[in-house]
């Protein structure tokens, strides 16, 4: 019997996947059989590394670099443009990328605000926007955005941030909603504390009251985040949608 | 066919209507063409041609026959065997 989880023949795009969660969905997603395309922001030497690494790990299987700013609407169309005159089609698309400034509200400046939801929400809407066209060809499709757990819980510090993570939330919500009749679901997983490149820039008292703080009292790994978006990229969760999973160990912040 | 009936028959095909109806006075607005209907003649154009359109002109696909010069900048010749 073939496995629910397989991937096979399927065509995966993941955004800001040459590291943290990104690499890791990527490589679950390639180990079930998908095509992947990885994204970077820059046509870095990484992102041409982490294509080689996807073609070595998986037996061959196919895999691309596209360097884009998610947020750049001209860089995104052309992506798409790219992916639809080479495959036709996407089945699955993880909307990772992401930033985290940390800013106390009295001192978020403009600047600020504008990056963080440059890449954290129009990012996502752009990508949503065109994966979901070529999605709507073949009636199928399945689209993850990362949130956060500070998005459904806030955080001090983290007002532009946990925003821009819950503004996540609402748009996949209502993408689910207008996705659902071209059958393409739209479900978001939100990360508690991730051991990533991103957490371990924390001040280390602040890293080590974090931890203190999960309840299943370990730190969690990008596989652990990986897992859940595999559940959504495939037909195990083929009736779900617009569902936000948390992904963090029973934490309390 | 040609390429300018295929349009027609995208369109009624998205609208769920008989292409008779298809004129190049048809706009937005008319015979049940909303949002919704509207994604779907975008998907059943872009169907028919083999085309990506870019989301400039999805927006800006405001009637049939502005429909016509949009499809026209993707490479179809409207007069020609489809």
């Amino acid at each position: 019997m073939e496995s629910l989880l397989t991937l096979q023949g399927k065509i995966a795009l993941v955004t800001g996947s040459t590291r943290g969660i990104g690499w890791a969905s990527a490589r679950l997603l390639a180990q079930h059989g998908a095509t992947v395309l990885v994204n970077g922001r820059s046509d870095s030497d990484l992102l041409k590394q982490r294509v080689e690494e996807l073609k070595s790990i998986c037996g061959g299987a196919e895999a691309e670099g596209f360097a884009f700013d998610v947020g750049s609407a001209d860089a995104v169309k052309e992506c798409y443009g790219a992916i639809f005159k080479k495959h036709k089609r996407l089945d699955i698309l993880v909307n990772n990328a992401g930033i985290l400034e940390d800013s106390l509200l009295g001192m978020v400046t403009s600047q600020t605000l504008a990056r963080v939801f440059h890449v954290n929400v129009e990012g996502v809407v752009l990508n949503m926007q065109y994966a979901s066209r070529l999605m709507a060809r073949h009636q199928n499709g399945s689209i993850i955005n990362l949130s956060a757990i500070i998005g459904r819980v806030g955080n001090a510090g983290q007002v532009v941030y946990g925003g821009s993570k819950a503004a996540v939330i609402g748009l996949t919500l209502s993408a689910a909603k207008e996705l659902a009749p071209a059958n393409i679901r739209v479900n978001a997983v939100a990360p508690g504390f991730i051991d990533t490149d991103m957490v371990r820039q924390l001040p280390r008292e602040k890293f080590e009251e974090r931890a203190r703080s999960i309840k299943m009292e370990r730190i969690g790994t990008t596989e652990d985040v990986a897992r859940a978006i595999l559940f959504f990229a495939s037909d195990l969760s083929a009736y779900v949608t617009g569902q936000v999973l948390g992904v963090d160990g029973g934490m309390l912040i | 066919m040609t390429s300018l009936e295929k349009l027609r028959l995208a369109f009624a095909e998205g609208l769920g209507t008989d292409p008779a109806e298809i004129t190049d006075a048809l706009a937005y607005g008319n015979i049940g063409w909303d949002s919704v209907a509207h994604m779907a003649v975008v998907a059943a154009i872009e169907q028919a041609f083999d085309i990506m359109m870019e989301t400039d002109d999805v927006i800006g696909m405001s009637s049939f026959s502005k429909a016509k010069e949009i499809v026209s900048k993707y490479g179809v010749a409207l007069n020609v065997a489809g």
